[in-house]
């Protein structure tokens, strides 16, 4: 592993969020994680994971329970480390960084959208939406206030930014887990399950803006789905089967908008 | 603090009786403490210089072999004398600072004798126009005045009904010295105290200087501080400085003393334990809130949250615990002592004690219990701090 000479001068290259140069949002280098290292239970689940997602690539991470698939969206998440082998996200190699910085990192470059959506039942959909931004800037504003509303608008639930997440219905609130994802205008969407938690109409819908934002938007995003129906409307399908990508190829028969 | 509404309810409710609690018992104790000591000092000056004591000393006594003395000493009896040089020692404590009012005393033993009655008495010549600041005796008066001429004499209530006198009588006052004066009563006190009342009489000065054949004399130098805790401190001071024995109400009162401190020591573990139950509950409601809410902080972890913004949720949440806590606590205690002030009287409607109360009580109750919600809540936000987001929304 190279660590670069600079973790700030990196860092500094995150803020300006700018993948333009190389047009990769993510690239993984020989990715391993290990559990219990040093002792007899030592268990290897990633064993050299290479992998690089483009701006705006709409893919899907298949494959079977244990593959390590959420082990795998932990470290590109940077809400695990990785045991061995480099992960640059928008050009920052995260290597070396601290806890401070891997935070910041992760909330400007990174949304997040769980099976569970995992909304704050006590806030409303808006209030949930500004979080990350509060999170990184203090205190909640009108401007931070008119960006959450512009994007409950376009998860199309106008009627409901008002409401507290409890009154909605399951794919109201994974559509206001997805605003609140994008809230921060991340480059990269890793969505684990996003429509296992919901009926097929409510999946579509939901699978439907992801497509939609990532189209518009160019924010690459990384799915893992066990329902094939919707992983071959991905752009690009990437298996894994015991730790080891089995196969990683463009979805030919995805039918283009 | 949004959810789990129940919860929220019942920590604020524990930390604002137990601010309720501790308010209402500053303001009792420390009010029964001041009407302990107020009624203490109503009948006794705070310092009083005395007369050195006299001792015997050995004709054979050397500097150079003490041990070889076999002596017996005999304690020497203490005359009636003057402290010498009053006016001098009067004249330096009335230049210390904090000393409120200085008065020279002349006291000693005698009789009262009306017709075929007679009473053995204390009796005490005074200033009055410096005595009477000292102690509460013009606030006792029941009948007449305390301000005494050299021919009136001040009689407690019941030495009064025992002779069968009462003011503007005429009472022959006599003393060991053999001297005897006839007076007239000019007053008659009550100071809720029969023995008191029956032993006590009051005199001017130069009446009972020539009583007790002291002419110019004064058996003692009483007075009073602003700070009467300062009492004992300013006592040693003036010691020093004249060489005279001086007490001051501190060592006169010893036990009232002890009994005092006891309270102080016990009141303080009562707070303490309160104290600390609000804490523990503070503290189970917010490692229940780590427990419940771990994928929420998960998720903010996830969302750009620090540890330390963790940190400083759960910090503060314990403070608002005991900021809310301490405002119910001193309205609820602002009731009870409102309530007992109306409630707890004598039959002639004065209270029974004058409650101590200090609205700063509420400002300490309030920083009080925000302190102890915050520490309370190091632990619970620790470990929130330290929680692993991807093990966390895993669950």
């Amino acid at each position: 592993m190279v660590k670069p000479r600079n973790y700030q001068d990196n860092f500094n290259k995150a803020d300006s969020n700018n993948t333009a140069d190389t047009g990769i949002t993510l690239q993984l280098v020989a990715i391993k994680k290990a559990y219990s290292i040093g002792t007899k239970a030592e268990t290897e689940v990633l064993h050299g994971i290479d992998l690089t997602l483009k701006r705006g690539e709409f893919c899907a991470l298949i494959g079977p329970s244990g593959s390590g698939k959420s082990t795998l969206l932990n470290i590109i998440g940077l809400l695990d480390n990785a045991t061995s082998g480099t992960l640059t996200l928008t050009g920052v190699m995260t290597a070396g960084l601290d806890d401070q910085a891997i935070t910041k990192l992760r909330a400007k470059t990174i949304g997040f959208v769980f099976q569970f959506h995992h909304l704050l039942p006590a806030f409303t959909a808006i209030e949930n939406v500004m979080l990350p931004l509060i999170a990184t800037n203090g205190y909640p504003n009108d401007a931070m206030r008119q960006r959450a509303t512009v994007l409950i608008d376009k998860v199309g639930l106008k009627q409901w930014g008002a409401h507290l997440t409890n009154e909605l219905s399951g794919g109201q609130q994974q559509r206001t887990a997805i605003a609140r994802a994008l809230m921060m205008n991340p480059a990269l969407v890793l969505a684990d399950e996003p429509t296992g938690n919901l009926d097929t109409r409510s999946a579509d819908t939901v699978f439907d803006l992801m497509r939609e934002v990532s189209k518009n938007s160019g924010t690459t995003f990384l799915i893992v789905t066990h329902d094939p129906r919707l992983a071959k409307r991905c752009d690009r399908i990437i298996e894994l089967v015991d730790g080891k990508i089995n196969s990683d190829k463009p979805n030919n028969a995805v039918v283009k908008d | 603090m949004r959810e789990g509404f129940l919860q929220t309810l019942f920590i604020i409710a524990g930390v604002a009786l137990g601010v309720a609690v501790i308010v209402f018992m500053s303001s009792l104790i420390n009010g029964l403490q001041g009407s302990i000591i107020r009624r203490t000092l109503d009948f006794q000056a705070q310092i009083i210089v005395l007369p050195p004591t006299e001792v015997a000393r050995s004709l054979r006594q050397t500097k150079t072999k003490p041990a070889n003395n076999a002596i017996l000493i005999q304690p020497r009896a203490q005359r009636l004398r003057s402290v010498d040089q009053w006016q001098k020692v009067r004249s330096f404590a009335s230049n210390i600072k904090g000393v409120t009012v200085v008065s020279p005393v002349v006291s000693g033993a005698g009789f009262v004798v009306r017709a075929d009655a007679n009473r053995a008495i204390v009796l005490t010549g005074i200033e009055p126009e410096t005595f009477l600041q000292l102690i509460a005796l013009k606030t006792k008066i029941m009948a007449g005045t305390a301000n005494l001429k050299t021919t009136d004499i001040i009689v407690g209530k019941e030495l009064a009904q025992d002779l069968g006198v009462w003011l503007s009588d005429k009472i022959i006052l006599q003393t060991a010295t053999g001297a005897n004066l006839t007076l007239t009563i000019c007053g008659i006190f009550d100071f809720g105290n029969k023995y008191s009342n029956r032993s006590s009489i009051y005199v001017a000065l130069r009446t009972a200087q020539s009583l007790l054949n002291l002419p110019g004399g004064a058996t003692s130098v009483e007075m009073n501080l602003v700070d009467p805790y300062l009492a004992q401190v300013v006592a040693e001071q003036i010691q020093i400085q004249t060489g005279q024995k001086v007490d001051s109400w501190i060592t006169n009162n010893a036990e009232l003393f002890t009994a005092l401190y006891g309270q102080k020591i016990t009141f303080f573990v009562i707070r303490l334990f309160v104290g600390l139950t609000a804490a523990l509950g503070i503290a189970s409601v917010l490692v229940v809130s780590v427990v419940q809410k771990s994928k929420e902080i998960g998720i903010l972890r996830a969302t750009g949250t620090t540890r330390m913004q963790i940190l400083r949720i759960f910090l503060l949440q314990g403070a608002l615990f005991g900021l809310i806590g301490s405002i119910f606590g001193s309205a609820a205690s602002w009731g009870l002592l409102i309530a007992w002030r109306n409630l707890a009287k004598n039959p002639d409607g004065t209270p029974f004690f004058e409650l101590s109360f200090d609205p700063m009580y509420f400002v300490y109750a309030g920083l009080g219990a925000m302190l102890v919600g915050i520490v309370s809540a190091v632990f619970p936000a620790q470990r929130a701090a330290r929680l692993d987001p991807a093990v966390a929304i895993r669950g």
